[in-house]
């Protein structure tokens, strides 16, 4: 039983990773816009729902206590409010510009969330942030089966959502944008407003990840949004498959159960003293799979569906 | 405002500006944003520090302070070998990753995603060899001397600005008067057509990493002197080389260490108005106002 709980408990962090690899999916499998502020993103949804939702604390500002589903639309709203002015920034400039400015995003959003007490609550980070289905919270088991639901539903909702965009006229060209902006703009689409809209769109996702994350757990700290994320979520989507979004969720279960399970293996392995030095091992090991993955398998597990309109007749074909 | 924001600035500044000179070089003769650029600071100061402690085991003299500075002869001496070393991570990891992928035509920014990769796995393996523990090239103390106009340095930071102007006059100078410099800009205004034209562009590849390695490793070991070695160092960096890069203009040496110092100072300052917990975001803010006012950068060409 308690193995069952724990197993709900994974899984459940897992699909918080899995939003956060579709909205990813978003901006780089469709849309070819390299985020490295992922993490920024994430912690922005998780604050800006947190500062809403949580009881009033006398040390910072916030704590409105509204329901959970108004953080969550909020943290929607922000994460696409931010990528949209990261967007209009660089999105004209070539594409490693955008690399670029994402990353100082994640590192100037970091400091806020260190630095600015009075609205983060500074290095010890926001507590008492509502759970759902708080009252069942006695029992293990049952709170975190219902909660495991409550995100599978999320997971399964953007999935649904991204799966129709893909397949829309809007999807295609996106794509094409991607495979050549000229004849696209030749065709009459805008790549720049499109561009804008697809990381818009990301952004927000991974944002909402943040904030359904943050209720789930029921704490945040600064720690929880280091580069180290990015990181993950970059080899989640590059070993499921970038472009596909079922490959998404896939590589996000599979690289959130490598570093657990490599996790637990490093603390049964090493002496206690040892153990912060063995988890940088950890990290290596990501790393170097994503440089072969890029290598080797461009295109992840599971590779990208081709679809064109159904008009056309509806085929799948390889590249 | 305490004048001494000025010394601090500048000495920041020129690891700064040497660091970001081979950021700005493999920008524009590879054509990607190199995110493996900090961690090559900070293998080159780990590097340089063991290649120094095999010195110092050899010949107990060498680590003896030379006075008035901090350090012995031993680190000059292992500084080669840490600028020997890091150039060949440098060109190994271009051998194993970059240049297969470039071979493959892959896109610039897949290159720019294995780099991202990359580093992680640099930066983790250091901490896994040398642990998150902070180490340094010498325990010696240093009294700052007064300068004048309220601002005081030690030998060390004035050795620091000193060496690297000079490395960046000379490399300047070579790059603008020898073949190889001329080779260098015709690959970065067009790699192929210089191909055609029966430049070996392998030979400017390895040459544009010995250059931005090299600078990279002595970089890191100056941040390492003046401050600490720590794993992060090199990451930490990353925004404000990034910055410095694109402040200067992509491809320019001089615009780099502009750059640099522009940085370096601008922190510094910061840090006395706003205080010292935001001093990493003052390149985040640089980089904002550059690609809204003037994204080509200081010497930079439109268009590029």
């Amino acid at each position: 039983m308690e193995l069952v709980a724990y197993a709900a408990f994974f899984l459940t962090i897992a699909m918080t990773y899995a939003i956060i690899s579709l909205g990813l999916n978003v901006q780089w499998g469709q849309t070819g816009l390299f985020n490295v502020g992922i993490a920024g993103f994430v912690g922005l949804g998780a604050y800006v729902s947190a500062a809403l939702t949580t009881p009033d604390a006398v040390e910072r500002i916030g704590g409105f206590e509204l329901p959970i589903a108004v953080g969550w639309l909020a943290a929607l709203v922000a994460g696409g409010v931010l990528a949209l002015g990261v967007g209009l920034l660089t999105l004209r400039m070539r594409s490693d510009y955008l690399a670029i400015t994402t990353f100082g995003i994640a590192v100037a959003l970091q400091l806020v969330f260190q630095n600015a007490e009075s609205l983060t609550g500074g290095a010890f980070g926001m507590a008492f942030i509502p759970r759902p289905f708080a009252g069942l919270q006695g029992q293990a088991f049952a709170f975190n089966m219902v909660n495991l639901v409550l995100t599978a539903a999320v997971v399964g909702a953007v999935y649904l959502l991204l799966e129709h965009l893909l397949r829309s006229p809007w999807g295609r060209a996106l794509r094409a944008v991607r495979e050549d902006e000229v004849a696209a703009q030749a065709l009459g689409k805008n790549p720049v407003l499109l561009r804008l809209q697809a990381f818009a769109l990301g952004g927000s996702i991974m944002a909402l990840a943040g904030a359904v994350q943050a209720h789930f757990i029921g704490f945040i700290a600064p720690g929880n949004y280091l580069p180290m994320m990015t990181f993950q979520v970059w080899a989640m989507l590059i070993v499921g498959g970038s472009g596909n979004n079922r490959g998404a969720v896939l590589g996000a279960v599979l690289v959130w159960a490598i570093w657990a399970l490599s996790g637990a293996l490093i603390s049964e392995i090493f002496p206690a003293g040892q153990q912060a030095r063995a988890a940088s091992l950890q990290i290596v090991v990501i790393g170097v799979m994503l440089c072969v993955i890029l290598l080797w398998r461009p295109q992840g597990i599971l590779p990208e569906v081709r679809s064109v309109s159904r008009h056309l007749g509806r085929r799948t074909k390889d590249k | 405002m305490n004048p001494q924001a000025i010394i601090d600035g500048l000495v920041s500044g020129s690891t700064i500006g040497l660091g970001a000179i081979g950021l700005t070089l493999t920008y524009s003769i590879l054509r990607f944003a190199n995110f493996t650029h900090g961690d090559f600071l900070a293998w080159g100061a780990y590097l340089t520090l063991t290649v120094a402690g095999v010195l110092g085991g050899l010949a107990a003299g060498l680590g003896a302070p030379v006075y008035p500075f901090s350090f012995g002869w031993g680190l000059p001496l292992a500084i080669l070998g840490g600028v020997v070393l890091t150039v060949t991570l440098a060109l190994g990891l271009d051998r194993i990753l970059f240049g297969r992928l470039r071979a493959r035509g892959a896109d610039a920014i897949i290159i720019v995603m294995a780099s991202f990769g990359a580093s992680m796995a640099l930066r983790s393996l250091l901490e896994f060899i040398f642990t998150a523990k902070p180490a340094y090239f010498t325990k010696a103390l240093q009294i700052a001397n007064p300068l004048g106009f309220g601002m005081r340095a030690t030998p060390d930071q004035l050795l620091v600005i000193g060496l690297t102007l000079l490395l960046v006059l000379a490399l300047h100078l070579v790059v603008t008067h020898s073949a190889t410099g001329r080779a260098m800009r015709a690959v970065s205004e067009n790699p192929s057509l210089a191909g055609v034209y029966g430049i070996d562009v392998g030979k400017v590849i390895r040459v544009t990493w010995i250059i931005g390695a090299g600078m990279a490793c002595i970089a890191g070991v100056m941040a390492g002197l003046l401050v600490q070695i720590r794993p992060y160092m090199g990451f930490d960096l990353l925004l404000p080389l990034f910055a410095a890069a694109i402040l200067g203009g992509i491809g320019s040496i001089p615009g780099a260490m502009l750059g640099g110092l522009i940085i370096g100072l601008a922190e510094a300052f910061a840090v006395q108005i706003i205080g010292a917990e935001w001093r990493a975001a003052i390149s985040f803010v640089i980089l904002v106002l550059v690609l809204m006012l003037r994204p080509q950068g200081i010497f930079g060409q439109r268009g590029a």
